[in-house]
């Protein structure tokens, strides 16, 4: 079994098609796999449709792949920090899914699991119920979204070991489990791959039977909203 | 004469009730942690995958892995503990927060929300918005009684793309405190210094009682 691998080109060799689906971790600039997306710039794959929560900001992140034009369609919660997504979207040259944060996350999650839809009372009585199956259970309406499986999914933890094992670093965790399960393929990038057996098996994260190929890297970990208190004078 | 964003903020804390488990949006929402009543301890949830959400952190400790979900560097505190997107949600969604204290574009008599997109000018997204409305246990809406133009913000009907529909238990604006009842709005009280006719004048809503 090898897992590990040396860059994050290598990681995706032989994963990559124009039109593909994948599926990415990351919380606005925090716990993105950032050398995975800039290895997939590189790359030159287009057409993609990419599930993640935002799209990174004006040349950092997914917005990178923007800069590039080489998403076809967004399925995320929230783009609000982003020019070039704006733009692209009100021009209509990029496609736009709003899912609510939760149900973005459930359809991950869902797909990964095998659960190939679920009923929510998220966005009943809006415009994200309308085309969508309504059902009542015990007197309250749900309505049928679809869980989501990846062609390929990229993460970013802090630590793995080389069979996969993840652990991640607090609110870095945020979409990248449910992303890295619903992958047919699923590609992490760490902070460190450390010895096997230095993990303690009772606070793994993401179990590594969900994790394909692993890279190490070193990460900008860029900030989006630097917020500070000052310090009381003593 | 009316309440600011503070004593805004400082009223919603009074809903906070000791041992809860709260969501507060961003903007005056964020500011109700400063206003926590003596004796009452709430956990403060942020939907990016955390329960017991510190301050904002002493400038040069700001770590890039540990944000609120408006992107916010925050700090931990003893009980603090993480989880990811989907466990989020599902105690969002499976009632297990007791109340979420978020912010507003337009509110109805009939409890519908709107806060999240302006048609043709503001695509940004609900965020985790819908899925809060639609999951906790009791909504309050902190918001502008009216627009900058003097628009009541407090309607019969929202004209914006709802965030969720007959969702609202109270609004607390810079006029007053409301509840959503059967039939309309029910004034709790005045702000400093607002009398009931200046408030049902900036209300466009029904007022019953």
């Amino acid at each position: 079994m090898k897992k590990v691998y040396g860059t994050a080109k290598e990681a995706l060799d032989g994963l990559l098609f124009d039109g593909m689906f994948i599926a990415s971790g990351g919380f606005g600039l925090c716990g993105i796999p950032e050398l995975l997306i800039d290895a997939l710039v590189e790359s030159g794959v287009k057409d993609i449709t990419i599930a993640s929560n935002n799209c990174g900001v004006d040349g950092f992140g997914l917005g990178k792949l923007l800069e590039t034009r080489q998403i076809r369609k967004m399925i995320s919660s929230y783009v609000g920090e982003n020019a070039e997504f704006m733009r692209q979207y009100l021009s209509g040259e990029l496609e736009l899914e709003f899912n609510p944060q939760g149900t973005l996350a459930e359809r991950m999650r869902a797909g990964g699991a095998g659960i190939p839809g679920f009923y929510t009372k998220t966005g009943v009585g809006t415009v994200i119920a309308e085309g969508k199956e309504h059902k009542d259970f015990d007197g309250q309406t749900y309505i049928l979204e679809k869980g989501i499986v990846a062609d390929l999914s990229i993460v970013k933890a802090w630590k793995a070991d080389d069979t996969g094992n993840l652990v991640f670093r607090k609110t870095a965790r945020n979409f990248n489990p449910p992303a890295a399960t619903c992958g047919k393929i699923c590609v992490a990038e760490v902070e460190e791959i450390v010895p096997r057996g230095s993990l303690d098996p009772d606070c793994i994260h993401l179990p590594g039977i969900y994790v394909h190929r692993i890279i190490q890297g070193e990460h900008e970990k860029r900030i989006e909203q630097r917020t500070v208190r000052k310090r009381e004078a003593v | 004469m009316a309440w600011d964003r503070n004593q805004m903020a400082a009223r919603a804390a009074q809903e906070l009730q000791d041992g809860w488990y709260v969501n507060l949006g961003i903007g005056i929402p964020t500011l109700v942690s400063n206003y926590i009543p003596e004796g009452v301890e709430v956990t403060l949830q942020s939907e990016n995958g955390m329960l017991g959400m510190g301050p904002f952190p002493f400038e040069g400790e700001e770590d890039p892995d540990l944000i609120n979900a408006g992107k916010q560097t925050i700090t931990e505190l003893a009980r603090t503990s993480y989880f990811d997107s989907a466990q989020s949600f599902a105690m969002i969604r499976g009632g297990k927060i007791a109340m979420a204290i978020l912010g507003a574009m337009e509110v109805a008599e009939n409890g519908d929300l709107a806060n999240w997109m302006i048609p043709g000018k503001l695509v940004k997204g609900m965020g985790g918005a819908m899925d809060l409305v639609a999951g906790v246990g009791r909504v309050v809406v902190v918001m502008d009684h009216t627009s900058k133009h003097g628009e009541s913000k407090v309607l019969k009907a929202c004209t914006l793309p709802l965030t969720g529909k007959g969702v609202v238990d109270r609004i607390i604006t810079n006029l007053g405190v409301l509840d959503v009842v059967p039939g309309g709005l029910k004034i709790v009280e005045m702000a400093d210094g607002v009398s009931e006719a200046d408030l049902r004048a900036a209300t466009e809503a029904t007022i019953v009682g």
